[in-house]
């Protein structure tokens, strides 16, 4: 019988329905890092348990690191706390650690990846929501919490509940300046950010086929956004070259194996889904969020919407107007910002710093405007110097950072003061979201950061470069 | 392996949808190596910029929380729950919540059930109107009581089960056949490298 990749990883993968009727599933890639783990390493230290496969399971740093400043012990006592703690947890239970100072530490999300490790048809879990980028290789890949990294530490196993599947397909072509992170913003505000609970989001269609694996990552990244807690591509040509040479991916004759294995795990064609939508990629425009939630946006030549007509959404709206500061029916384009922030999980990638660079190269960061490129790991980091990103970036007036999660959370220096504006390449516009409890966050693709960068205020990329 | 099969106590209305857990509670009581005290911060933000239930004197000692929907949507932090079950929530209904916050809600014992909008609108008028209200829900029948109020509520099977077994502590039984796990990697080509 024809199946999606949801299907045939989750049979493969299970153990055995419990007696609760959730599944015992297996997870064949364990990625952990300092903030959602230290209480569970305890837990198994209090009962006297191993890590049941420490062979699957990697680790780094990314959430409360510095990205200036990095060196030991943090400034920040609580922060040291947690990375001596990650540090002393991996060494005694013998798991891998890519941490601070290691070539491939980096944001957990992207140097997954980067490393070869996230290969398609696994299972991936780890304790954070943006653990759905991984899907881009079409695996099946959960955020979880602290309780079940427990689980998956002591049994490498979880138990949950199975996931509908629906299909969304991105027809036609992607005008030019508009980018992965519009495709998938535009997602969430058609759909709702609880159009997904309960589903597994698809990725299909010729526009995504066509998307290299960075895009494909963006895109699956922000499916928890949209409230599908997975986000899968099927695998293809552009996956298989994208793995191969990487460190952890298998090399010579078992590459040939594992790209038939691949082949095989994605959704058959005549596959049946629970749901299924279709979008048209040349409607698109570069997107903007005015509110607090990610659904919340418009595109760059729109204006903001009001709370008028009394609709079931009207309280939010006019609440998400009062804390943003914002006018219905005002012009997203020519909101004035402070802070830009080029980066993340979402767009913190190789690409996304070339774009943003396109826009920025031979312009200066308006002088209200605080600059900053955060790339998503030391890997990043290096290939972007090698091709003169970094220095193209710092001669308009970016500063240059070291890798990590920085401002897409509050959890590191990294911060919004006040009530200040910040057009963020990242992937949350909640309230207090970027560390200052009354910050302002408008999410935007990185092209559009660094198109609001230099002038100052939001502004369509589509007029700063060269179609 | 405690089972929870009927949870009650007074109501905190929580009135908004898409309450995020960066709201819940914010990423700076994140950096620490324990849960310890994360009740303290609960709400912080919101609480701070305007009168807040969670300060309601009416509502002290409340155990049950009623939102409406999509609750603890975001990150998959466990120290929303935490924050909230070491504040004395022990069971929360809504019209609907996130994947992951409901997940890991059941890892604690803390059972988040839903009911209908105009339900949850009901029983949110009921407690205002009498903070002293007792709701009390059973998990085995479907059903939420408060006075004269009684509505079907529900979650998804599987979690329903384990709370009512007392298998909502899940570890031990993940740990039970663990030969049948072996099997399973077994048959996975990747986890011996192809």
């Amino acid at each position: 019988m024809a199946q999606t990749l949801l299907q045939k990883v989750w049979d493969l993968h299970t153990v055995r329905p419990l007696p609760t009727g959730q599944t015992q599933l297996f997870v064949g890639l364990h990625l952990v890092h300092e903030v959602t783990t230290p209480q569970a390493f305890d837990a198994l230290r209090s009962r006297g348990w191993r890590v049941a496969r420490p062979d699957l399971t990697f680790g780094t740093a990314d959430h409360i690191v510095p990205t200036g400043d990095r060196r030991r012990p943090f400034l920040d006592v609580l922060a040291e706390d947690m990375m001596a703690s990650l540090e002393r947890n991996c060494r005694e239970f013998g798991i891998r650690l890519a941490g601070l100072g290691d070539e491939r530490q980096g944001i957990v999300h992207v140097i997954g990846p980067e490393l070869g490790l996230t290969q398609p048809g696994m299972t991936i879990a780890c304790g954070d929501s943006h653990t759905s980028t991984h899907g881009a290789f079409g695996a099946v890949a959960f955020g979880i919490g602290t309780s079940q990294v427990r689980d998956v530490l002591a049994s490498q196993c979880l138990a949950i509940e199975p996931l509908k599947v629906r299909r969304i397909r991105l027809t036609g072509t992607l005008p030019a300046g508009v980018y992965a992170k519009d495709v998938i913003l535009t997602i969430i505000q058609r759909l709702g950010v609880r159009g997904g609970t309960g589903y597994a989001y698809e990725y299909a269609g010729e526009a995504i086929e066509r998307m290299s694996m960075d895009e494909r990552m963006t895109i699956c990244n922000m499916s928890i956004e949209g409230g599908a807690r997975v986000g899968y591509v099927n695998p293809d040509e552009t996956t298989f070259a994208y793995l191969e040479g990487r460190p952890f991916a298998p090399q010579g004759d078992a590459f040939g194996r594992a790209t038939a294995w691949w082949r095989s795990m994605a959704s058959d064609p005549d596959a049946t889904y629970d749901d299924e939508v279709a979008i048209e990629a040349g409607d698109l425009t570069p997107v903007v969020t005015w509110g607090v939630n990610p659904g919340q946006s418009i595109g760059v030549g729109g204006t903001i919407p009001g709370s008028n007509g009394g609709g079931p959404d009207s309280q939010a709206i006019s609440d998400a107007l009062a804390y943003m500061g914002l006018r219905a029916g005002q012009p997203i384009a020519g909101t004035r910002v402070d802070v830009a922030f080029i980066g993340s999980c979402t767009n913190g990638r190789l690409s996304d710093l070339r774009e943003a660079a396109r826009v920025v190269r031979g312009r200066r960061v308006a002088s209200h405007v605080k600059a900053l490129v955060v790339p998503g790991s030391a890997g990043v980091s290096r290939a972007a110097e090698a091709e003169g990103l970094a220095e193209t970036f710092r001669e308009a007036g970016f500063e240059w950072r070291g890798a990590g999660c920085s401002m897409c959370l509050g959890m590191n220096p990294d911060k919004l003061e006040g009530n200040q504006v910040c057009a963020a390449s990242s992937n949350r516009n909640f309230k207090g979201r970027q560390g200052s409890p009354t910050g302002r966050t408008l999410l935007m693709s990185p092209a559009m950061v660094a198109a609001a960068a230099v002038a100052g205020e939001v502004t369509d990329v589509r007029e700063l470069v060269d179609r | 392996m405690t089972q929870i099969r009927r949870i009650e106590g007074r109501g905190l209305p929580l009135q908004g949808d898409d309450i995020d857990t960066d709201r819940i509670i914010p990423a700076r009581y994140l950096r620490a190596v324990t849960f310890d005290g994360l009740e303290q911060h609960v709400f912080e933000d919101d609480r701070k910029a305007a009168p807040h239930p969670f300060d309601d004197p009416r509502f002290k000692g409340a155990a049950i929380l009623i939102v409406n929907s999509n609750f603890g949507c975001g990150s998959s932090r466990e120290h929303a729950p935490q924050a909230l079950s070491r504040w004395g929530i022990k069971a929360v209904v809504g019209e609907s919540f996130a994947g992951i916050f409901f997940g890991n809600s059941v890892m604690l014992g803390l059972p988040c059930v839903t009911a209908s909008p105009d339900h949850v609108r009901a029983l949110m008028a009921l407690v205002e109107q009498d903070p002293q209200a007792v709701i009390r829900i059973d998990l085995e029948a479907g059903t939420c009581e408060a006075e004269s109020l009684r509505c079907a509520v529900s979650m998804p099977a599987g979690s329903r089960d384990a709370f009512l077994s007392g298998a909502w502590d899940t570890t031990g039984l993940l740990l039970e056949r663990y030969e049948e796990v072996n099997a399973t990697a077994a048959r996975l080509p990747y986890v011996a490298g192809f």
